[in-house]
């Protein structure tokens, strides 16, 4: 097993997912149990389903200068920046710092496809895509961070980690490492991902997309909801604000099992869940609450269930937020440690929303209703594709 | 800026149509002699079981191709080895598939090519056929995909003070891809990286550096057919290491910020 990490200060967060724009609106609709799925709307792409929509998008253009960058992702990034002061409390890190001192590790798994695939759809005679869609720098993994790059003038590490729907956990772990290693002094880490016909009808022919809001963990769940967010943090050395909340572990695994369903034991995420206890310094029993995976696929809740209810006592209150959000796939990650975060800051474990009957694979800790409840040390979960696992590790900053 | 401990390569691989393993890499890079590019179009990839080799992408076969010289090279089990696989595009065919199959007809999209789109495939077919369950990497940076990924792995062998597996790769556009990105032939390089001991067959002091310098100029007769593919940054390194004689390399990270190597054996 690992060794204890250095913790790092989280200084600043925000999300904007289809639950809320920005932390208040996030928590409030966790407090309220305000799902803010809907029934698929999008015109491009009309599969019969519920869909994590973004309001507002469409009505949101980047600033003009940067229009090459124009994009779905790239206005929610953009929308999530402007939220809750982060993009100010980033630009005074980089000025404090100095740019090349302040890392940019983002994580997506489909960055800007969604233009790509409009491109598709308005080729030229010659089979060619057409100039506008030609010059658009938006059809590439990178494109994500190559914006907010742009957009925040960083000079700095910058990387895009695109491990399907565990991407913006795993913008963590590098950051913590970069900042101990001493390469930087600060890291801005997150992620987004948008609605797009690829997800859409790919989880579609995996037969993974629910025709109901999704109902994680539920004894008869029919599969995933999909959803798009944005999010971000700022991590920094603790002596910088010793009582912010701490990024205090992570653990990091891949199953080698299959590509698209999960070991049938939870052997890799388990790995990696005792590595982020490892590494926070922390048996167990000192965790409050599990932001859990929990998409709502047969497979996956029943391999997290039976895990949990092996390693944890039943006094952590474990919950999927995903009846909120939908699976926000690469951007699961930053929304899901968000989630964690806002549970320190407003003393609510939430629950899992759309579940009536818990599925009998689920030991005590896996909970229906929230919890108003003070949080000191939480986990969050993050599974993908190829059978890639990480798990966060938090706690309050101190008193 | 500031400089990590040093790292000992113990491993190389690589695979492109005119270098199929390192070995032969070696004695082009040396001799610097032409080569007609008469490789088989895909490698072998014979750690890949027959059914998954059958399915797997051209970026999953040459990624895994490399990875598998760079280990056996290393004298490491892969098992061992936490990866990291760094891709400018992934795999360009899929991407080029998936999107004209949503064009026309978007409930025909295929399943395993889907999962197969994502950016982690490699690393994800790599742990499956090697049995490994460390920590699993993926990243892109653009045209700097291949010193980001060196950072990734670095910093990480550092960190866990473990080896680290390194490979990075990119295939070649196709489709009306071809008219926004550059890359016309496949090329995947592979290095078993690991906190310097006497194992390795040399040694890399890595410093990260804002300052704008010219990079280390990649192989003259490999260039032209290199251009445009990412994963070729790494050919500078893969000279000197053929050629063996100590060398100060500069490697882009992300725009205006460098690696600079010194290479010693």
């Amino acid at each position: 097993m690992p060794s204890r990490i250095s913790p790092l200060a989280i200084t600043a967060f925000t999300v904007t997912c289809a639950a809320g724009r920005g932390r208040d609106a996030f928590a409030c609709a966790l407090q309220s149990r305000t799902s803010g799925l809907r029934e698929n709307d999008l015109p491009e792409w009309p599969l019969p389903c519920q869909v994590g929509r973004v309001s507002g998008i469409e009505n949101a253009p980047l600033p003009a200068a940067w229009a090459e960058w124009e994009s779905r992702n790239h206005r929610l990034a953009w929308m999530a920046l402007n939220e809750d002061g982060f993009r100010e409390r980033a630009l005074a890190a980089i000025e404090r710092y100095g740019a090349p001192r302040v890392a940019l590790i983002l994580g997506t798994s489909t960055s800007s496809i969604g233009e790509t695939e409009h491109a598709y759809r308005e080729l030229g005679a010659d089979g060619r895509f057409v100039p506008a869609w030609q010059h658009r720098r938006v059809h590439e993994t990178h494109a994500l961070a190559a914006f907010v790059r742009q957009a925040l003038q960083l000079r700095g590490p910058s990387m895009t980690i695109a491990t399907a729907c565990s991407s913006s956990a795993k913008v963590f772990a590098s950051a913590q490492r970069l900042i101990q290693a001493g390469i930087v002094d600060a890291a801005i880490v997150g992620g987004a991902d948008t609605l797009c016909g690829s997800v859409l009808y790919g989880f579609n022919a995996l037969e993974l997309v629910s025709r109901e809001p999704c109902r994680p963990f539920d004894v008869a769940r029919s599969g995933l909801s999909l959803g798009e967010a944005a999010g971000f943090a700022l991590l920094e050395s603790i002596s910088v604000d010793k009582s912010a909340l701490r990024l205090t572990g992570y653990g990091e695994s891949a199953d080698a099992h299959h590509m698209s369903a999960p070991h049938p034991q939870g052997l890799g995420a388990e790995r990696a869940m005792r590595e982020a206890l490892a590494r926070a310094g922390i048996a167990a029993g000192e965790v409050d609450y599990i932001n859990l995976h929990g998409t709502a696929s047969r497979q996956n809740d029943e391999v997290e269930a039976m895990l949990v209810a092996r390693l944890f006592p039943a006094s952590v209150h474990a919950s999927s937020t995903k009846g909120w959000t939908g699976h926000t796939l690469g951007a699961a990650g930053i929304v899901e440690a968000v989630a964690a975060l806002l549970a320190f800051e407003r003393d609510l474990a939430p629950g899992t929303l759309n579940t009536r009957h818990l599925d009998p694979a689920c030991g005590p800790q896996i909970r229906i209703d929230n919890a108003q409840r003070r949080v000191r040390v939480a986990l969050s979960n993050s599974f993908g594709f190829g059978g890639n696992n990480c798990c966060l590790a938090f706690a309050a900053g101190a008193a | 800026m500031n400089a990590i401990p040093d790292i000992g390569i113990e491993g190389i691989g690589v695979w492109s149509p005119e270098l199929p393993d390192w070995p032969v890499a070696k004695r082009i890079l040396v001799d610097n002699v032409p080569t007609v590019p008469a490789a088989p179009a895909r490698p072998t990839a014979a750690a890949l079981a027959a059914g998954e080799r059958r399915r797997a992408p051209e970026s999953v076969l040459i990624a895994v191709e490399a990875a598998a010289q760079a280990c056996a090279m290393a004298g490491r089990d892969p098992r061992d080895l936490a990866h990291v696989f760094g891709s400018a595009y992934g795999d360009l065919a899929i991407s080029d598939y998936l999107c004209a199959t949503l064009a026309h007809a978007p409930f025909d999209v295929s399943p395993t090519k889907f999962h197969n789109s994502v950016h982690n495939a490699p690393a994800g077919y790599w742990a499956i056929a090697s049995g490994c369950m460390h920590a699993s990497t993926a990243v892109s940076a653009g045209a700097e995909s291949f010193g980001a990924g060196l950072l990734e792995a670095a910093v990480r062998a550092c960190a866990e003070a473990e080896p680290v597996l390194l490979v990075a790769y990119d295939i070649a556009a196709c489709g009306p891809l071809r008219d926004t990105i550059a890359s016309r032939r496949a090329f995947a390089s592979a290095f078993v990286l690991a906190p310097w001991s006497p194992r390795a067959v040399a040694r890399a002091r890595l410093r990260v550096n804002d300052g704008v310098a010219a990079l280390a100029p990649a192989p003259s007769l490999l260039h032209a057919s290199q251009a445009g593919n990412p994963a070729a940054a790494g050919l500078p390194l893969l000279a000197a290491l053929a050629r063996h004689e100590p060398v100060a390399l500069r490697i882009a990270a992300a725009p205006a910020l460098y690696l600079d190597m010194e290479i010693s054996f």
